[in-house]
């Protein structure tokens, strides 16, 4: 064998440093860098863009949601109402459920987590940066297609969760539910594809010495999340592609006449929605439990219990599905058995609470505006985790459920657990993500407004439960006396709308004239602080050596494993070049060869969310075009390289001829 | 993590054998396709125990072709294996022997199932098993084409000579998908035709 075939196959990777406006940082950056204009934009694979995008889609979803909220706000806040027809309410509600759920809750936190994992491990992106553009295309494209019957009023009509038989062909005649159906599978793909891009992430491209017990509880999070995903995703997607049989070709899944049983879906959707549920606040507890510290001034109190009880969660959270289920009819052994479990995952939870509650007591809080968001978070946290704990109860159950004390629990749960900390999230990378700080006053002002909203708006929904209000009804009698906390929460509903707006104000206004800021303004401890704001397209110039959990609080907070090293590492610049580590212990294992920006991924997404069009149509023959298209594009995607080293190098030393 | 890291060892450089992501990643997209038929049979059994109808109801199915079929697939696994191991021995023309047998007989394995697809009297929609027979092996089938378009890919990437024994990480990670292709028949196979005999 001769030299020059082996340094491309093994080779010692450079140490070195890299300042700005060297030769070597230059270097990085023309690597690294997308071109401009439509050709980078559709071919970019920079988890840093692909994470914004998830931002700013999900976040538009999000707005997308909370208007048909307010439009039912609307409708219910007087009795008797006659804005919507029970109709458009049903369609209204399942958006509402639909959109916030599955378009906003977790892609929300996958545009965080894309933007933050490379930058917090200390890699250059994610391990397959382009089915990380892929699974953002497909969302997009997955969202579209859940809205494309919307403005035709033929959308989704029969709740989120979707029950047959009322979603059988008989009741339900329309293109409705096949849009639903086809649409979450679609949903599905992108969603396993970018579960699937954070486990391997976590396992090959944390930075030298970041062990497994140094990653940020985010990381843990996020981790627990798309574990869960990964088992969780292929049963609600072959649950949707049953109902799509059963309705479209005549199959007897569902089909009570037949012998089908509609509990068979309402196991399937729930086995994979209560991990759902964790799925989409795990990372959210994650953002909090890394960045209520920074405002604490002190580490995490309980960083192991912490990271452990994220798991913990979620691995009972695959064994509660049936409290969803207490008043179908299952033998009262089986009630037991899940509400007990149900009741035992309140013991993480507080485990996470007290932590939380620990780092600002022992802390010196800085009551600034994501300290409020994520101190908020905690109280909501555990008024949504009190409701939760009664609705576990079977006999409370039974008189609760399909009331509007769940419609509270859950947004107590999703809005407390998910939004705030979003928001919070928000307010505290921002300066990371657009080099600008946001306003401060502004900032107090959208979360008082916010906090005030949404507790006068939800907390009424508790007793509105109570007085046995019926969740998905489209109006009411006035003699019901549920006529006050109705108002009520329709006001607060807008109150909290509003607190929202601000904080988009914030974003826009801050956007143009926000302070610049430095590369750590907050004083934090993790390692995405290290970059400048906002970081290059190579995320560090040197790939750093890290000896402690919080790289930049080695000053005053020794772990007694020496510093760690940010300025020299390795230069790794012969192509788009990052290191691989080992899973548990971050040892240094193989040099890995980043792919280019690549067209593969949009158009793999662009055919395969084409193939789902077809069938909803019926359209057989351009199904199986854009079936064709899809595989072309995923050959060519996955065509061996020898820029990737996928390849032997082009000189065959046996023979001793040069190939191309 | 008390002892000094080692930073000046060489490297392996881009896809290594199983430090390659596609390694990892192909594990991961295995556990979640696994559970993908999990799930189908979770369905199956579930339907099975509480349906009032005779199970299964055309009567016990025949074991005979299913049972050839099932050695017909593992065979083709085997040569999977076989194809692998001959490229890290430097034997490619034994490599790509081994790898077209193995397409040939899971081609036999699509053709011998489509066989027994078609002698069947009833099809998806005739009653609630055989919308599950068929979606079940059905759900396989695709996977077993999908696996087929795979080795075809292999089979002309090493008749191209992008691989030999430094680099071949795509025949690993194509063929472990294959070889999850068989495992899962087995899971199928003992459902659909070794279990009624027990209950």
């Amino acid at each position: 064998m001769t030299d020059s075939a082996d340094s491309s196959l093994i080779r010692v990777p450079e140490v070195g440093c890299a300042p700005r406006g060297s030769d070597a940082e230059i270097r990085l950056a023309s690597l690294w860098e997308t071109p401009p204009g439509w050709r980078g934009w559709l071919s970019t694979v920079d988890h840093k863009t692909i994470g914004l995008r998830y931002l700013v889609t999900a976040f538009l979803f999000l707005l997308l949601g909370g208007i048909e909220a307010l439009i039912m706000r609307l409708q219910l806040a007087r009795p008797d109402q006659t804005l919507l027809t029970p109709e458009q309410y049903s369609q209204l509600f399942t958006m509402h459920g639909v959109t916030m759920i599955f378009l906003y809750a977790l892609p929300v936190l996958s545009g965080f987590s894309n933007y933050l994992w490379p930058l917090m491990l200390g890699s250059r992106d994610m391990a397959f940066p382009r089915l990380n553009a892929l699974s953002y295309w497909l969302f997009l494209f997955a969202g579209l297609f859940l809205y494309a019957s919307f403005p035709l009023g033929q959308a989704p009509n029969d709740g989120w969760f979707n029950y047959v038989p009322l979603t059988d062909r008989l009741y339900n005649t329309g293109p409705n539910i096949d849009v639903y159906a086809l649409g979450m599978v679609l949903l599905g793909i992108s969603t396993t594809v970018g579960s699937i891009n954070f486990i391997v992430t976590l396992f090959r491209m944390r930075t030298p010495g970041m062990s497994i017990d140094r990653v940020p509880i985010l990381v843990w999070g996020t981790l627990t999340a798309s574990v869960a995903n990964v088992f969780a995703i292929p049963v609600v997607s072959l649950a949707f592609f049953m109902l799509w049989l059963d309705r479209q070709f005549g199959t007897h899944f569902f089909d009570v006449v037949n012998g089908g049983k509609p509990l068979l879906w309402q196991h399937l959707f729930w086995m994979f929605g209560h991990p759902w549920v964790y799925a989409v606040v795990l990372p959210a507890m994650g953002i909090v439990s890394d960045a209520l510290p920074t405002f604490c001034r002190r580490p995490l109190v309980g960083y192991a219990p912490v990271a452990l009880s994220t798991m913990a969660t979620m691995l009972l959270g695959f064994g509660v599905w049936i409290h969803h289920m207490f008043a179908t009819g299952l033998p009262s052994l089986a009630l037991s058995f899940f509400g007990a479990t149900s009741m035992v995952i309140s013991i993480p939870s507080a485990v996470a609470v007290f932590a939380w509650i620990a780092t600002i007591w022992l802390g010196r809080p800085v009551f600034n505006t994501p300290f409020l968001f994520f101190a908020g978070f905690v109280l909501l946290f555990v008024i949504g985790g009190l409701s939760g704990v009664m609705v576990a109860a079977v006999p409370l159950d039974f008189q609760l459920n399909e009331t509007y004390f769940v419609v509270a629990h859950l947004h107590y749960v999703l809005l407390g657990i998910n939004v705030f900390p979003v928001v919070g999230g928000i307010y505290y990378w921002f300066p990371k993500f657009f080099g600008r700080m946001m306003s401060e006053t502004l900032g107090k002002w959208s979360f008082w407004v916010m906090f005030i909203g949404f507790n006068a708006g939800f907390f009424p929904m508790h007793i509105a439960g109570l007085l046995g209000m019926p969740r998905r009804i489209y109006t009411y009698a006035p003699n019901m006396g549920w006529n006050t906390v109705n108002l009520i929460t329709s006001v607060g509903a807008f109150v909290f709308a509003a607190g929202l707006l601000l904080f988009l104000v914030n974003v826009v206004v801050s956007l143009r004239r926000g302070a610049l800021a430095a590369e750590n303004p907050w004083a934090a401890p993790t390692l995405e602080w290290a970059t400048p704001s906002p970081p290059p397209a190579y995320n560090f110039a040197v790939i750093p050596i890290i000896a402690s959990r919080h790289p930049l609080w080695e000053d005053w907070v020794d772990e007694g494993y020496g510093r760690s090293s940010l300025e020299t590492g390795y230069l790794l610049m012969e192509g788009r070049e990052t290191l691989g580590t080992t899973p548990l212990d971050a040892r240094p294992d193989v040099i890995l060869k980043m792919p280019d920006d690549s067209y593969a991924p949009f158009f793999l997404g662009l055919f395969s969310s084409l193939v789902f069009a077809g069938m909803l149509l019926h359209a057989w023959d351009f199904t199986g075009l854009m079936v064709m298209a899809s595989s072309l594009s995923l050959i060519a995607w996955l065509w061996p390289s020898k820029a990737l080293a996928q390849r032997v190098p082009a000189i065959k030393t046996d023979k001793g001829v040069a190939h191309v | 993590m008390s002892e000094v890291m080692q930073l000046d060892r060489p490297l392996p450089v881009g896809s290594e054998g199983k430090r390659a992501g596609g390694w990892w990643g192909l594990l991961a997209l295995i556990v979640t396709e696994g559970a993908l038929f999990g799930y189908l049979l979770f369905s199956y059994f579930y339907l099975a125990s509480q349906t009032q109808q005779h199970w299964p109801p055309e009567g016990l199915p025949p074991l005979g072709i299913a049972s050839l079929n099932t050695v017909i697939l593992l065979a083709s696994s085997g040569f999977v294996w076989a194809s692998e191991r001959c490229i890290r021995r430097r034997q490619l023309q034994w490599s790509l022997a081994s790898m077209a047998v193995a397409i040939l007989l899971g081609a036999g394995f699509v053709l011998i199932q489509f066989r027994e697809w078609s002698h069947k009297s009833y099809d998806m929609t005739t009653n609630l098993y055989d919308s599950l027979y068929f979606t079940i092996t059905g759900f396989h089938l695709l996977h077993v084409a999908v696996g087929l378009v795979i080795l075809l890919l292999l089979l002309l990437w090493t008749a191209l000579g992008y691989f030999d024994d430094r680099r071949y990480a795509a025949v690993t990670i194509g063929g472990v998908y294959w070889h999850f292709v068989d495992v899962v028949w087995l899971f199928v196979f003992t459902t659909l035709y070794l279990t009624p005999y027990l209950f």
